[in-house]
């Protein structure tokens, strides 16, 4: 399911905390509700500082009552779609659209092996259930960074049993990937949902055990890097310009917002349309896409601006205003 | 949103299965764009017809082992739908995919379920068993794109009354409008039954009965399966030998079989055979059979044909709906009831408040 979305409004009917800092919202939509499959998402209207703006959001558990339920991390350091979500009480009003896909759960494979970290355990946990109700062969590897933020840990562990097995990063606790892989069945897949870091490691074991690429699957969660986001100063000598690139606002919409023309697509780091040549930076590189190999990231020729940011120092980049 | 008139989860015929080879074919199955093939182990794939790319059909692209190349940029497709080659990246977008269809084969055609996939369950693909090609045999065809919501084709199928206008000369009579019939059914299919008894054999079954002079007792079991499947257990046999009690060796009998597909709302594709249990390795009866029914618009079928797609020309331009109905059209409404039911189960109502009247 890759359909377009409708938009319509809803109505806020509750909240409820999971972790300290993750909320559980329950939406019920004016117009008609459209049954998620696993995997989905809803885009919600956001305000952002007064701005309009729209963030995605995967759908939690099975949704069998006609509502929607979508968990949010309060996030102190991004874009500020989570301080939003949080300020929300019950019976408030809200624009959502029917549910999309990108991250479709296929059917009948020998094993499923799950992979989730932190807040993106909300794709993973309603595909754990919907595998677990098929009666099909699962295992779930759940990591988090401290013992208090595992989300449907209690659910998790009555449907799966003995195949859950979480990590808490605080306490050293590291799935082995490599070992983990080499005894899924032939056939089987990997669905992996969490920070950069997490991907990228699943991405390398998977290369190394010469399994077939479109057996790993994962959806991109464009706000999380390997280094917290911070404010940023970015030079354009082409343009004469230097604009900052503020915490809560990605390189991209500040170029936009600046006057730079840009072309874009996904805004996930996904497409690779929004990438612009570095000239020199003295910062950290993070690239937060999926686009760009682990090679071409490391020889940082480009950034998809999308996501991407500098940490630790200021960034040179080219635009492509010029006739040839 | 106006919900189409055909329920998505349920299992439609959507070829022949010596039609889907290892090459690309194209059908339209519930408004769904698919593309079929065989693979090298076998088995059928379909896909959704459309790059995820730019959307050109992938029908016009081309099979490279048992992958699809698009035809404009090259993207590659496996059977499970995923893209696993981009041009001119080293990296190939994760949400790229096309949707990928359940597909089973089963009683000499392809089935394919248009919607939800976690429900595709084997066990629903309706009862064939005549179009198997052992007990029963015959030889029939498709007709593609016909020009008609497949409602009306169920309501032709199910309401035999019109044999006697529509197919004067072959297998019409007027016996089958003074013979009283039967409506049953359960939650997912319905069954017109009607024995006209101690009658003339119309000329279609004299000439295979051949008891010249005989009358004969006449049955047609008319069998609908929900949403789309229609199979007429049909035949003659000597008055007075024991057929309406069960007892057919003094007969002969035959099946209609219709897989009745819905292309899109007004179109469809109908896949019909015609079998019997009589002379069954007479190759030649098989071929006469099948121009009796489809024969450059002389056979029964095309008759048919003519009347459903002028049918839909006319609804299209009188909009009184729903139609006037007969006592006659039982059947055809207990069919459509059962598809209305489907309907319903997929389109739940949204829950809006009641509206007290005061």
């Amino acid at each position: 399911m890759s359909e377009p979305v409708e938009w319509g409004g809803a109505t806020l009917r509750s909240i409820r905390d999971l972790t300290p800092d993750i909320r559980l919202f329950e939406i019920e939509p004016e117009g008609e509700f459209v049954h998620p499959t696993p995997g989905s998402h809803i885009n919600v209207a956001v305000l952002i500082d007064g701005r309009a703006d729209v963030r995605s959001y995967s759908i939690v558990g099975p949704c069998t009552d006609g509502f929607y339920q979508i968990a949010v991390k309060l996030l102190g350091d991004t874009r500020g779609g989570s301080a939003y979500m949080w300020s929300l009480a019950p019976g408030a009003k809200l624009t959502v659209s029917t549910p999309g896909n990108h991250f479709e759960l296929s059917r009948g494979r020998p094993e499923y092996l799950l992979l989730a970290g932190g807040i993106g355990i909300t794709p993973i946990y309603t595909m754990a259930l919907a595998l677990a109700q098929a009666g099909a062969n699962v295992r779930l590897l759940y990591a988090c960074r401290r013992r208090q933020d595992f989300a449907f840990l209690d659910d998790l562990q009555e449907r799966l049993g003995p195949r859950l097995q979480v990590f808490v990063d605080e306490e050293g606790q590291r799935a082995d990937l490599d070992a983990e892989i080499a005894r899924l069945a032939p056939g089987g897949e990997l669905y992996v949902c969490g920070p950069i870091g997490m991907l990228e490691a699943a991405k390398r074991a998977w290369h190394a055990s010469g399994r077939p690429v479109d057996q790993l699957r994962f959806e991109t969660f464009g706000n999380s890097g390997r280094y917290p986001s911070e404010a940023f100063r970015v030079k354009i000598p082409r343009l004469h310009m230097e604009i900052e690139v503020p915490q809560n606002k990605t390189l991209l919409d500040a170029l936009e917002e600046a006057g730079v023309g840009m072309i874009s697509d996904c805004r996930r780091g996904e497409c690779g349309l929004c990438a612009l040549p570095i000239l020199e930076t003295d910062g950290i590189v993070d690239h937060r896409d999926v686009f760009f190999s682990d090679e071409e990231k490391a020889a940082n020729v480009k950034l998809c601006t999308c996501v991407s940011r500098v940490a630790g120092g200021s960034i040179t980049i080219d635009t492509a205003d010029r006739a040839a | 949103m106006d919900a189409k008139p055909f329920p998505l989860n349920a299992w439609y015929a959507a070829a022949w299965s010596h039609e889907i080879k290892h090459e690309l074919a194209a059908r339209t199955i519930c408004d769904h764009d698919v593309v079929l093939y065989r693979r090298t182990d076998g088995q059928v794939t379909a896909l959704e017809d459309a790059c995820w790319h730019r959307l050109l059909p992938l029908s016009m692209g081309h099979l490279k082992g048992d992958e699809v190349v698009c035809g404009y940029h090259g993207l590659v497709f496996n059977a499970a739908g995923r893209c696993t080659y981009m041009p001119a990246q080293k990296t190939i977008n994760p949400s790229a995919c096309v949707r990928a269809y359940p597909v089973v084969e089963r009683h000499r055609l392809v089935w394919l379920w248009p919607g939800d996939p976690a429900l595709a369950d084997p066990a629903k693909i309706p009862d064939f068993h005549w179009n198997d090609g052992t007990d029963w045999v015959g030889e029939g065809g498709t007709f593609y794109d016909l020009g008609c919501d497949y409602r009306l084709v169920i309501d032709n199928l199910m309401d035999l009354t019109h044999e006697t206008y529509v197919h004067a000369g072959s297998i019409g009579d007027e016996a089958i409008t003074s013979a009283p019939f039967d409506v049953t059914h359960t939650e997912r299919t319905a069954t017109v039954t009607r024995w006209m008894i101690d009658i003339e054999p119309p000329p279609f079954w004299a000439k295979q009965l051949n008891r010249p002079g005989e009358h004969v007792d006449r049955w047609q079991i008319i069998y609908f399966q929900a949403p789309s499947t229609v199979v007429g257990d049909v035949g003659v046999a000597v008055t007075g030998t024991g057929a309406p009690q069960g007892d057919r060796s003094q007969g002969v009998n035959g099946a209609f079989l219709a897989a009745i597909t819905p292309a899109t709302e007004k179109t469809c594709h109908y896949f019909w055979n015609f079998v019997r249990t009589f002379r069954t390795d007479d190759e030649q009866l098989s071929r006469d059979i099948q121009k009796a029914h489809v024969n450059e618009g002389k056979g029964v079928y095309d008759q048919d044909h003519v009347v459903l797609e002028a049918q839909q020309k006319a609804i299209d331009r009188n909009p009184r709906m729903p139609f006037y109905n007969l006592n006659i059209d039982a059947g055809a409404l207990w069919a459509r009831k059962l598809i209305d039911a489907m309907l319903a189960e997929e389109h739940p109502k949204p829950h809006v408040p009641s509206q007290a009247a005061e």
